[in-house]
């Protein structure tokens, strides 16, 4: 009984020691886990944020003949400082509308685009997802190999697809089935089919990591129940990859909004998307405050739903957590 | 031999049986898994299919789901084949080894899940979930979804939606596996007290003896994909056919040996292990001379300092350990032939006198009834 009382006495002496004070400079070095975390924050600090106010500092200040074209937002005349931040270049752009037509058109091709991405997209990544675990490196290597060619080529092979004269045409012609070449190239359609094309990998990679998760006995549980397989789709699959569907949609869609190139290239003069106008704004005209305020505005469109999203999942969890 | 007496027994078990599994044989590509089942299963049975891990009960327990096709063979529920019934058209509900329960939905919609299928009427499945969750004890837990639950919430949560679509057949797959010792056999009999009320057909599998033995009305015993003995578990216990179910079931000594005297009564069996004569009091289907095994179990064998009076079923050695599990002990006992004899003896067995201890000579004894005659 003694050494019953001892030995229990020992063990709470160790698990006592631990909570020893550290000496001071113990403390006030930080710990390895916060330093790796500093570095992604520091990071994204100094590319992302600091950057991001300077183009919102310019967005409030006006055109200027010098280098770089702009006034500077705080100036200094007889030892007084003033601010002059200049709202002209937002409301231009809500006044005019070319620039609310070019953000309406580009939000509309960006939605496509992802929509045909997820529809074309998905069981690709369902696919893969339920190959033998051999094969799916393989498969999934097949989806980045196009990241193997520079892009600017991909999109040139593209035009010598849907030219006139291009390969496409003389297929159909070859076949019969059409009498003469369609337009093809230069149309919203042309637009739309590189942009899938381009965007794809975007999507299958986030929806595939999400799916690859997903328990098999969970679908065997759902056909047991009386599902068939299309209803176990829709009831458990499809609920279940949500946020592969999320994140895929978010990777195929912000980048769709500001695309550039591929309008460029294969587009139509006539529409014009935002990714244009930043182009003209900036190049063209020289007007940096004007070019600013549309990429802030185009980052507010995009982030106000990422942010919406964001609080109605920590409301469902608070809520789950609630209950 | 078996296969046909089980032949036998399929056949005449047909007439009441309410599920029946003829000749099935599932292969994948030359590896037989499962091999020749004859089953037989009576309405409001709760049956167990016990056997180790890769003995074929659990692609068994698949096929009666739908989850895998028999290579031959047929399987009728209630006088219907269904074979060839896709797992989403047969009137059977499983309860999954780790439950699978719909991670994104809540205990309520999860027992639901299965009869909004059904189309039944909004009140209908609502009553139903009501009526599901008192059964398993978790109103309470109705709007929590599953990552919410503890391991025994969880898996009566699983009960509670394969009995929610009141199948004819419900097949349990290591329906305690996941749980603690502890909980799993406080569960045990909550879970057949549940399976009672409803009233439902029932298949389990497990490798874990004692929850067939206290769960079901009849067990099954498999090894290497055949069915080696199907009977109650006092009789699987009692009377095991073959030496695999002697092993697997509780503890055994086991002594090879040959028939020296064969009646319809009683057989003679001499082995070397036991240099006394040895009678045990039930007849066998053999012959002469063949080899068989004697399985006694521990507690059947008595531990003396008296040398028996009687001829036979006795034999003479030394103690070795002693294994003190407080209400008994087991004795391992070293004959003098070198065989291990383990004898596990009440302690209120020891009034009289002490206990034997280490190195002690002592007799092993053992009546008549006491041993049984493996002729496999």
């Amino acid at each position: 009984m003694m050494s019953r009382l001892l030995s229990l006495r020992d063990s709470r002496a160790a698990a006592a020691r631990p909570a020893r004070r550290s000496a001071w400079w113990q403390r006030a070095l930080p710990r390895g886990q916060s330093l790796v975390t500093a570095i992604p924050y520091g990071w994204l600090l100094l590319f992302f944020l600091v950057p991001f106010l300077f183009v919102l500092q310019i967005s409030f200040s006006d055109v200027e003949i010098a280098s770089p074209p702009y006034r500077a937002l705080l100036s200094r005349a007889e030892d007084v400082v003033s601010l002059a931040l200049n709202f002209g270049n937002y409301r231009y752009i809500f006044g005019d509308p070319l620039y609310f037509d070019a953000y309406l058109s580009s939000l509309y091709m960006a939605g496509v685009t992802t929509l045909i991405c997820l529809v074309v997209g998905y069981p690709i990544a369902y696919t893969i997802a339920r190959a033998p675990e051999a094969k799916r490196n393989t498969l999934l290597m097949l989806v980045m190999l196009p990241f193997w060619t520079s892009f600017l080529v991909r999109v040139y092979a593209w035009m010598g697809i849907l030219d006139n004269e291009g390969l496409l045409n003389q297929a159909l012609l070859a076949l019969g089935l059409i009498d003469e070449p369609l337009q093809l190239m230069h149309t919203q359609l042309s637009v739309q089919i590189v942009m899938v094309y381009a965007y794809l990998p975007f999507m299958i990679l986030p929806l595939f990591s999400n799916l690859v998760k997903l328990d098999g006995r969970l679908l065997e549980a759902s056909a047991d129940l009386g599902c068939r397989p299309w209803q176990t789709f829709l009831r458990v699959t499809l609920p279940l990859s949500k946020n592969g569907v999320i994140a895929g949609s978010m990777l195929v869609f912000i980048p769709a909004v500001g695309e550039f190139v591929i309008p460029e290239l294969v587009g139509t003069p006539e529409s014009l998307m935002i990714g244009k106008v930043l182009w003209m704004e900036f190049f063209d005209n020289n007007n940096w405050p004007m070019a600013a305020s549309v990429t802030i505005v185009m980052v507010a469109l995009l982030i106000a739903p990422i942010i919406y999203l964001h609080k109605r999942e920590e409301k469902a969890l608070a809520r789950a957590a609630a209950r | 031999m078996a296969e046909s007496s089980l032949h036998q027994a399929a056949k005449t078990a047909g007439a009441k049986s309410y599920l029946q599994i003829v000749d099935v044989v599932k292969k994948f590509g030359d590896n037989t898994v499962v091999d020749h089942i004859n089953l037989s299963i009576a309405k409001n049975d709760i049956f167990a299919l016990l056997g180790s891990s890769g003995c074929g009960k659990s692609t068994l327990l698949r096929m009666l789901a739908g989850m895998e096709t028999p290579t031959s063979g047929k399987i009728i529920l209630d006088g219907e084949d269904i074979t060839a019934l896709a797992p989403y058209e047969r009137p059977i509900n499983m309860m999954f080894q780790s439950y699978a329960l719909f991670p994104h939905m809540t205990v309520a919609q999860n027992i639901a899940f299965g009869l909004k299928q059904d189309r039944l009427s909004r009140s209908d499945i609502a009553e139903r979930v009501e009526r599901m969750l008192e059964l398993v004890q978790m109103k309470k837990y109705a709007h929590r979804k599953p990552y919410q639950l503890s391991g025994g919430q969880q898996q009566r949560v699983a009960l509670a939606r394969s009995l929610a679509k009141r199948p004819k057949l419900l097949l349990l797959d290591e329906p305690l596996g996941a749980l603690d010792k502890k909980l799993r056999q406080q569960t045990q009999l909550e879970l057949v007290n549940m399976i009672e009320q409803v009233g439902v057909t029932c298949i389990m599998v497990t490798h874990d003896q004692e929850e067939a033995m206290t769960m079901a009305g009849r067990i099954g015993i498999m090894s290497e994909g055949q069915l080696l003995q199907v009977a109650t578990p006092g009789e699987i216990y009692e009377h095991p056919n073959c030496r695999f179910t002697a092993e697997f079931i509780g503890e055994t000594n086991l002594f090879g040996g040959h028939v020296v005297e064969d009646e319809p009564d009683h057989v003679c069996i001499h082995s070397i292990e036991l240099p006394r004569p040895v009678r045990v009091g039930h007849g066998i289907t053999g012959t002469m001379g063949m080899p068989v095994w004697l399985s006694l179990r521990p507690e059947r064998v008595g531990v003396s300092r008296q040398q028996p009076v009687v001829s036979g079923n006795w034999a003479a050695g030394t103690v070795g350990d002693i294994a003190y599990l407080g209400g008994f002990s087991i004795f391992h006992v070293r004959l003098d032939s070198g065989k291990v004899v383990k004898a596990s003896v009440p302690a209120t067995h020891w009034r009289e006198e002490a206990a034997p201890t280490w190195n002690e000579p002592v007799f092993v004894s053992w009546t008549d009834n006491d041993a049984v005659v493996l002729t496999q």
